[in-house]
């Protein structure tokens, strides 16, 4: 891809990331923020790229090793985590009320 | 283009596409937990899809199947750990933590490609050298702005850092400006080819990151936070230009401008701008040193037996949950006693302030692990008018959240701030461990009303000695 093209993508996704929320009921704000946040770990792809392509024995190795790691780290534990707080709100409907 | 190409192509649209409905379900109550699991599955998506173009194309060395193996078993399983260890109450510490080694994750690929190159297309034709460095020091400046920033603001929540005093002065900004300076010039340098110049970067950026955070009092700190997560998005598409992977791009800039938005919809909630919440500094410090009107004058304390019987004689309660409950863990000890007072045919409504505890959406989690109905739960515009009509608040833990200065005082720095009417009520017993301040640090005029109680003790311990004496009462067994 040239520049400018890669140039577009942001600015669409940008714009698409714009419009995708509007209201956002406070009740979700915490876990939208928590899912967001581990969408935005999927530089583990950049992490990924730079292992594969990494020379035999380079340090690029291992750095992209512990990125890799920290990205993993937030996007697991984000999406997890994400998910402990909405199961707690899925429950409401099906009424633990005895 | 030829068949890898093609799939890639193919699966990385799916992927965005996923992702962009994950993002979208996540902001609706219905949609938010199944689209939560989506997102996940996009992302998981484009790793195979990266995966298998490599296997497909280059191939992928064995050594390099190692790296990835250990790195992602050892961040996955950490992360994983913490994910399902940590309690509710510090969801956002946790998000902050996780945020912050997003941020380092950019960082440090940022970096390693820097010294390391390995991105034959920015030598070659299609991305020019001078491109390829800029992107590098986007990703190494936000990336190192999103770590520190995320780590200063972790540790003011989980309260192993305060806002130093030093940092209220004026001269803060000055420093950061120094910073923000260096970080600057070391920018350009960089990225006119000193390579040297990236340590430089490194270290500045970072600092930067602390010195804005640092003096952020904690009742901002979920707006910083959803800022940083928002930076965190704009370094993966940083990222993305470097490894020349559109999906990192889209997916970052979603992240980006989704994260700028929803820190938009927080600072509404606590009618704070973002510059105010980003050079204001803390309220606390501010206050003490122009007004020292501190001082209670009409505090009651009542015991919880006579909370009780008040309780007792109510029709209608509306409960003000606040961080105090949270830290208490009393959640399911209130539902105890709330569970009683509607057996005995009172009506029991929770009063949700959009920033109640530290970060919005707070309470609503930690109520509905104690299973409260969720239709008790009752946003901020539509109970302040049945305040009027409600025999007893119990304010839990909650402070600056029910301030009635925030409506009547103008010159108080919590002015303007939307506040539960909670003095509006015939009593209000507010549940307190003792008198100090909120965490704005601003005296609450509420303490000084007349119909208003205070009950001292931890919210856990008052409330399951509520317990007994509504038993005693024979409340709830009818």
């Amino acid at each position: 891809m040239n520049f400018d093209s890669l140039l577009w993508v942001l600015l669409l996704g940008s714009l698409l990331g714009l419009e995708l929320i509007g209201k956002v009921p406070p009740t979700l704000h915490t876990p939208l923020m928590s899912g967001a946040n581990a969408i935005s770990g999927i530089t583990m792809l950049a992490a990924l790229t730079a292992i594969i392509k990494a020379e035999p024995n380079s340090p690029l190795l291992i750095i992209g090793s512990i990125s890799l790691g920290f990205a993993l780290f937030n996007v697991v534990g984000g999406f997890f985590v994400t998910d402990r707080m909405l199961a707690m709100f899925s429950r409401k409907p099906t009424k633990k009320n005895k | 283009m030829n068949l890898p190409d093609i799939i890639k192509f193919v699966i990385d649209l799916v992927a965005v596409l996923l992702l962009a409905l994950g993002i979208k379900g996540l902001s609706k109550v219905r949609s938010a937990r199944e689209a939560n699991i989506l997102a996940a599955f996009a992302m998981l998506l484009s790793v195979i899809g990266l995966l298998s173009y490599y296997l497909g194309t280059s191939g992928i060395p064995s050594q390099s199947w190692v790296w990835i193996i250990v790195g992602s078993l050892v961040g996955s399983l950490l992360g994983t750990l913490l994910a399902k260890k940590v309690p509710m109450t510090s969801m956002p510490e946790t998000v902050a933590l996780f945020n912050g080694f997003g941020g380092m994750s950019s960082l440090l690929v940022a970096i390693g490609a820097f010294l390391f190159p390995f991105n034959e297309v920015a030598k070659s034709v299609s991305l020019e050298p001078f491109i390829n460095d800029l992107s590098i020091s986007v990703s190494i400046f936000v990336g190192a702005i999103t770590f520190s920033g995320s780590i200063v603001a972790m540790a003011k929540l989980q309260g192993w850092l305060s806002t130093p005093r030093w940092t209220q002065v004026k001269a803060r900004h000055f420093v950061n400006i120094v910073f923000g300076v260096t970080s600057l010039v070391a920018f350009i340098y960089l990225i006119s080819g000193n390579i040297s110049s990236i340590w430089l970067l490194v270290i500045a950026s970072t600092l930067l990151g602390v010195g804005v955070t640092l003096p952020i009092g904690g009742a901002d700190m979920p707006v910083v936070i959803s800022l940083l997560n928002s930076y965190s998005g704009i370094a993966a598409a940083a990222a993305g230009f470097v490894v020349d992977s559109q999906l990192l791009i889209v997916a970052g800039a979603m992240v980006g401008a989704a994260g700028l938005i929803l820190t938009q919809v927080m600072c509404k909630g606590m009618n704070r701008s973002l510059i105010s919440v980003l050079f204001g500094g803390s309220l606390s410090a501010q206050t003490t040193s122009s007004s020292g009107s501190g001082e209670y004058t009409n505090i009651t304390s009542c015991s919880v037996e006579e909370c009780a019987l008040t309780l007792e004689a109510a029709n209608r309660v509306i409960v003000v949950p606040g961080y105090g409950l949270a830290v208490a863990q009393a959640q399911h000890t209130l539902r105890e006693v709330t569970k009683k007072l509607e057996q005995n045919g009172i009506e029991v409504v929770y009063a949700i302030h959009p920033v109640a505890g530290r970060m919005p959406g707070h309470m609503n989690v930690l109520l509905a692990e104690a299973d409260v109905p969720y239709e008790q739960l009752k946003e901020m515009d539509i109970v302040n008018p049945e305040f009027p009509a409600t025999d007893v608040v119990l304010v839990l833990g909650a402070n600056d959240v029910v301030n009635p200065q925030a409506k009547n005082d103008k010159s108080s720095p919590l002015y303007g701030m939307p506040v539960l009417d909670v003095q509006e009520a015939r009593t209000v017993f507010v549940i307190k461990r003792g008198m100090s301040a909120g965490y704005s640090g601003i005296k609450n005029d509420l303490f000084d009303l007349p119909n208003t109680s205070m009950v001292f003790g931890d919210a856990k311990k008052v409330l399951s000695e509520l317990i007994g004496e509504l038993k005693d009462l024979g409340v709830g067994e009818k």
